[in-house]
């Protein structure tokens, strides 16, 4: 049945932008009946009898792999600890995702690369979780709905000693919970 | 400069140490490989004897005292090449002869109860005279820790400082996705799983009476801190605020713990009894300050800060209070330890902006040295004499001990077979 849905809206589409080219066409309006009496030629007929499934579950936007809320990473520079200007977005659509789901919570994990005492890092990853929370808290999300922790250099994603996995490891994780 | 090695080999010895003094879960599994280089300042001639009878006892005895001593640096041991009792007399000049300073004689002695009388004595040969003696009773399983102690007393006795070879390490493993928090005695033998986990530990930290370990542990999915009494399996919880708890340190009465915390936004120091309880905010920055370390008199709380842009090492009274700053060479100075005696300051240093590197500070003078040669070191801990110190460092990208004396003379380097070893820390002075 999907693709009977499909034409459909492409003989729509179709139809509507030839609407918009006549309409944005200085001259002759009488044209008009033509096209329209072409898409309703072409367009199939709709079937009455089609049933299209809802599933509740692909109805959450944090499940659409597609979406934006299936980014969960925050990438940080070298010695950085701000939410650059490119994962605002992504701070954004959690940060609006949190707000209307008082339901959910997330721990924020911060990460560091390899280099360095193992406390030391600990520190530095809470500082990159706490600058993902503190953007989320600007835009309204509640702090009994996040958590912000460190995983230092502990649990690195990136296991090469080199600047790719190095960069990799600076990053924030959004785990919802 | 020589090179000994002593290959570590039975599994005996681990199941012989289970119920003795101490009960830990687990028994013998990774075993560490300890190499020495370097040989100390002075090197005191020892001549060793075989022990009479010292084949009753299921390890030699007189084996184990010459390793350790051997290990130390700072003695020449002499094979005697035969048996002498504590009871035989003996022609000094002969000893003093082949170069000895002095010998060291004994017996064992099956008792009627199972256990062994260990008898032991230290002649001085260039006095003539005897300089220690001990009569140790000895279950069978308790026959390393017996050969230990007299290492302990002859390195006293000769050097005038306390010997550690009967004391113990802890340490963390990762073997594939496993981590272990292990036990070992000072020699690396012996070794038991205290703890076993899928996630990270961090951080252990010995209570001042040696039965119990405080650490990290992210099986929590965040990092939590956990005190564990050894002997009966017990963990309390220490800190498990909102955040991050981390870092925790022992004060020398074993009341308190120092730890880091994020609770209140980035990570700062506090205080906290043994039982988890009486929590105290001691640092108040916008930045970071962690890794806290009392002195040995319970006087100063020593802590990484990065109040001053990088990260650096400051002082400050247990309140707080009295905050001064100790290091000053280079952006990036980390995980300070303070000696025993309060006059040495062990910290991670990156002098060149790459490599992480050992570094001793003499307080009365303010000199630095620079004790190791490797480039990715962490975690110092101080032997309880003072006079080593064991860190974790990196060696063909695998986790790696390595111990060094404060003069910086004296090296070993301690491995496991399989996987990464790291976050050592050398357990106290045990009754």
């Amino acid at each position: 049945m999907r693709s009977s849905s499909i034409s459909t809206t492409l003989a729509l589409l179709v139809s509507s932008a030839l609407l918009l080219a006549a309409c944005s066409s200085p001259v002759k309006l009488e044209d008009k009946p033509k096209v329209e009496d072409k898409s309703a030629t072409t367009a199939p007929p709709a079937d009455t009898r089609q049933v299209s499934p809802v599933d509740t579950g692909s109805m959450d936007p944090l499940n659409d792999p597609k979406g934006i809320l299936a980014k969960r990473s925050v990438y940080f520079d070298f010695d950085s600890y701000v939410v650059k200007d490119e994962f605002k977005p992504v701070v954004e659509a959690h940060a609006k995702y949190l707000v209307g789901n008082k339901g959910r919570k997330i721990l924020i994990q911060g990460n560091t690369d390899e280099r360095g005492g193992r406390e030391y890092n600990l520190a530095l990853g809470q500082k990159r979780a706490e600058a993902v929370r503190k953007s989320l808290s600007l835009l309204g999300v509640p702090e009994s709905q996040m958590e912000a922790v460190s995983l230092g250099k502990e649990k690195p994603k990136a296991t090469g000693s080199d600047e790719a996995s190095w960069a990799e490891n600076r990053r924030s994780d959004i785990v919802y919970q | 400069m020589k090179i000994f090695s002593a290959p570590v080999k039975h599994v005996f010895a681990s199941l012989a140490l289970l119920g003795s003094s101490v009960m830990i879960m687990g028994s013998a599994h990774a075993q560490l490989r300890i190499e020495i280089s370097g040989v100390g300042s002075i090197q005191i001639p020892v001549a060793i004897a075989g022990f009479s009878d010292e084949g009753l006892a299921p390890q030699q005895i007189t084996a184990i005292i010459k390793d350790d001593l051997t290990r130390s640096g700072y003695f020449k041991v002499i094979d005697a090449g035969t048996v002498i009792n504590e009871t035989t007399p003996v022609n000094f000049d002969s000893w003093k002869a082949r170069g000895a300073d002095a010998l060291v004689v004994g017996s064992v002695q099956k008792l009627a109860d199972g256990r062994f009388d260990v008898r032991y004595k230290l002649l001085d040969t260039v006095k003539s005279s005897t300089l220690s003696g001990q009569s140790l009773a000895t279950a069978p399983t308790a026959t390393r820790l017996t050969a230990h102690k007299i290492a302990d007393d002859i390195y006293e006795k000769l050097l005038g400082v306390r010997g550690v070879f009967s004391t113990r390490i802890a340490y963390v493993t990762k073997s594939g996705s496993q981590y272990k928090l292990e036990i070992a005695d000072a020699d690396g033998e012996g070794t038991q799983d205290a703890l076993r986990s899928n996630e990270p530990i961090i951080s252990p930290a010995w209570s001042p009476d040696g039965t119990k370990v405080a650490y990290v542990s992210f099986e929590a999915k965040k990092p939590v801190v956990y005190v564990q009494n050894l002997i009966t399996r017990a963990r309390t919880v220490i800190a498990n605020y909102k955040g991050s708890n981390s870092a925790p340190a022992w004060s020398p009465d074993g009341s308190k713990l120092a730890v880091s915390l994020s609770r209140d936004g980035l990570t700062q120091i506090y205080t906290v009894n043994a039982d988890g309880s009486g929590l105290q905010r001691i640092t108040n920055t916008s930045g970071i300050d962690t890794e806290p370390q009392f002195s040995a008199d319970g006087q100063y709380i020593y802590f990484l800060s990065d109040r001053s842009g990088g990260p650096q090492i400051y002082r400050m009274n247990t309140g707080g209070g009295d905050v001064k700053r100790m290091t000053f060479n280079g952006g990036y100075n980390i995980s300070p330890r303070i000696s025993p005696d309060g006059k040495t300051l062990a910290y991670i240093s990156r002098p060149d902006g790459r490599s992480f590197q050992l570094y001793a500070m003499d307080l009365a003078t303010g000199q630095n040295q620079r004790l190791s040669d490797t480039t990715k070191d962490e975690s110092p801990s101080f032997a309880p004499n003072g006079k080593y110190i064991m860190y974790a460092t990196e060696s063909g990208r695998r986790g790696t001990l390595a111990v060094v004396s404060v003069d910086g003379r004296v090296k070993q380097k301690v491995t496991v077979q399989a996987g990464d070893v790291r976050e050592p820390t050398w357990g106290p002075f045990m009754k």
